[in-house]
């Protein structure tokens, strides 16, 4: 039972060193940096197969968390509060050591949020908003509720392209590096590129092994119930609502994690990354992927985020997805890479087998 | 002693009353069934017991204590549970799968306990696995475990989703027309069932069209019509009352 709840993740972090391997042999390191960014835009595709594909619940503005997790993140470590120090609470956070001094590119004193208080902030702040949001509009269902959700990710998108704290259209630049612990830093410098790459994939495998536990269990029992049957399932004596804002807000925080760390390792986040067509790809990606199947869900982001990153997409880039989401929609709705769906085909192998002979 | 009693519980849709002062006692380890032509506020009587649906009058006695109207998911820690007219399994879930979500009151393992799989958690999710599986067990469909629970045929669908509501280890099960859809060798099988579970301790309110079953199975019967309260009594009582015959056959003879 142990055995074969950790074999795939034992296969997929093979894979993982054996890429890394055969790309360094190749001295294409450069592909490591697509596959880090690449397996950061998987976490909040994880989340969201959880809630979509689970749980039932659509949400059409998760760019909308990632993009509040690498600007908050972003925001507080570069925001310079040097001429501030000697107010209250600058002085207080100074105390408690949350902050960091240094210089500033023109040599002035700076004075900012160290990463790891921006990141938690970050992620509790993401935490935050999903649950406001969350508790009157998981009420809704179907369009409703995908509708509600469009318009958060609409807010936020126009939010961080008008605000000039954010930079607006360009975004913040200059984000620092975010030394996670001692020998190891999110940094997009090519010496770390390989412990970059160790490091994104490590949280991905992370993440499959803590979501993987949650599916098999009480709750993700419950969250297939509500997309099953919610009157059923609440007459089963679980609290609908709850457990679908519990999901919402881990969701949530996911694609903020993604956020945080991707916007570190880049160095920055502009107001693309909150962009409407960035929700509809993470849409695109869970419903290719087979809706609820976490591992589908992470070979398609993958494929696909990596694809998009090397550009072969060429300028028909959000068009890919569209079409995608287009044909999912049209020709199997309920998600490509389904369980049933490769069962059924494996039937069918050795049935034809036989077959032949007799 | 009474389990569950209504106290001239009433709700109006609109300008139709449903359910019209309605009061009756479910003694505990007793069959009771409601009868009653269609429309006669049957289905809506089950729903404000349950809390699926709110009444404009009149309380609910559940276990010695008031029930605060509405909150349906909260009536199952209490000691409450129910089956669907219309079946209501979960797909892309097995037999198994769905009853184990019928014993969730019984554990309580949240999203962090989940996500962490903390060995307590797993020990808890082997004790609903068992309770489960009892609850199949005593309906004899422990073998249906591993099937896809949708692609069941219907009796046994039906049998999977008693278990369900039986995995909460209730005291009092409501059963919303149990036979409708079964064919008749599958309706004396069902009769079977619940007289099992009665014998297991459990009280069953049901909701019944089927006159063999209902007088077949039930201690007591209560029959409604157009919202109120009509007769109530023995099978055999019932079955002799000039106003019940009525309700039932009156209209057409006129």
């Amino acid at each position: 039972m142990t055995g074969s709840r950790f074999f795939p993740l034992a296969v997929l972090a093979a894979a993982v060193v054996l890429v890394q391997a055969v790309a360094s042999l190749a001295d294409r390191n450069q592909y490591l940096t697509q596959l880090t960014m690449a397996g950061y835009y998987s976490l909040p595709i994880l989340g969201l197969t959880l809630l979509m594909g689970y749980a039932g619940q659509v949400s059409i503005g998760h760019a909308g968390f990632f993009a509040i997790g690498g600007y908050v993140s972003g925001f507080l470590t570069t925001y310079n509060l040097a001429e501030r120090a000697n107010e209250g609470w600058v002085r207080a956070a100074g105390g408690l050591g949350l902050l960091v001094a240094g210089q500033d590119v023109f040599g002035s004193p700076s004075l900012v949020v160290r990463p790891w208080p921006a990141c938690i902030a970050a992620l509790l702040m993401a935490a935050l908003v999903a649950y406001v949001i969350g508790k009157p509009v998981l009420r809704l269902k179907g369009h409703l509720l995908a509708m509600a959700t469009l318009g958060f990710g609409t807010i936020v998108y126009r939010w961080v392209l008008g605000s000039s704290l954010l930079g607006a259209a360009d975004g913040i630049s200059d984000i620092p590096a975010f030394p996670l612990v001692p020998g190891l830093v999110v940094s997009g410098r090519s010496a770390v590129r390989v412990s970059n790459y160790y490091l994104a994939w490590g949280l991905v495998l992370f993440t499959l092994l803590l979501l993987g536990n949650l599916v098999r269990s009480r709750v993700g029992r419950a969250l297939r119930a509500i997309h099953g049957a919610e009157d059923a399932a609440t007459a089963s004596g679980i609290d609908t609502q709850d457990a679908k804002l519990r999901m919402f807000v881990l969701s949530a925080i996911l694609a903020a994690l993604g956020g945080v760390f991707l916007t570190h390792y880049n160095g920055g986040i502009g107001p693309s990354e909150a962009s409407i067509m960035k929700s509809v790809r993470m849409v695109a990606i869970v419903a290719i992927g087979g809706m609820a199947n976490l591992w589908g869900a992470l070979a398609m982001g993958v494929l696909l985020n990596f694809l998009s990153l090397r550009g072969s997409f060429g300028v028909y880039d959000d068009a890919v997805f569209g079409v995608i989401l287009l044909g999912i929609m049209l020709f199997a709705p309920q998600g490509l890479l389904r369980p049933e769906l490769l069962r059924r085909l494996l039937r069918l192998l050795p049935r034809g087998a036989k077959g032949e002979p007799t | 002693m009474s389990l569950l009693s209504l106290h001239n519980l009433s709700k109006s849709f609109g300008g139709l009353r449903a359910v019209d002062g309605v009061g009756f006692d479910v003694a505990a380890g007793s069959i009771k069934a409601i009868i009653g032509p269609n429309g006669a506020g049957k289905t809506t009587l089950f729903n404000l017991i349950f809390g699926s649906s709110i009444p404009d009058g009149g309380s609910v006695t559940f276990a010695g204590a008031t029930l605060a109207p509405g909150r349906p998911h909260k009536k199952v820690a209490l000691g409450m549970a129910r089956t669907f007219q219309q079946i209501r399994l979960f797909p892309h879930m097995t037999a198994l799968e769905n009853v184990m979500v019928g014993a969730h009151t019984r554990g309580k393992a949240g999203f962090l306990a989940s996500l962490l799989s903390l060995p307590r958690t797993r020990r808890e999710d082997h004790f609903l696995r068992d309770q489960a599986l009892a609850a199949m067990r005593l309906l004899g469909i422990e073998g249906l475990a591993a099937s896809q629970a949708t692609e069941l045929a219907y009796g046994a669908q039906r049998a999977v989703e008693l278990a369900r509501a039986l995995a909460s280890k209730p005291k009092l099960v409501l059963l919303d027309e149990p036979a409708a859809g079964l064919n008749m060798r599958e309706t004396v099988e069902l009769g079977k069932l619940v007289r099992r579970v009665r014998e297991s301790g459990v009280t069953v309110l049901l909701v019944e069209h089927d006159m063999a079953l209902v007088m077949g199975i039930s201690d007591e019967v209560v029959v409604l019509c157009q919202g109120q309260k009509i007769a109530e009594g023995e099978p055999l009582a019932i079955q002799k009352n000039p106003e019940v015959v009525r309700a039932y056959l009156g209209d057409e003879d006129a």
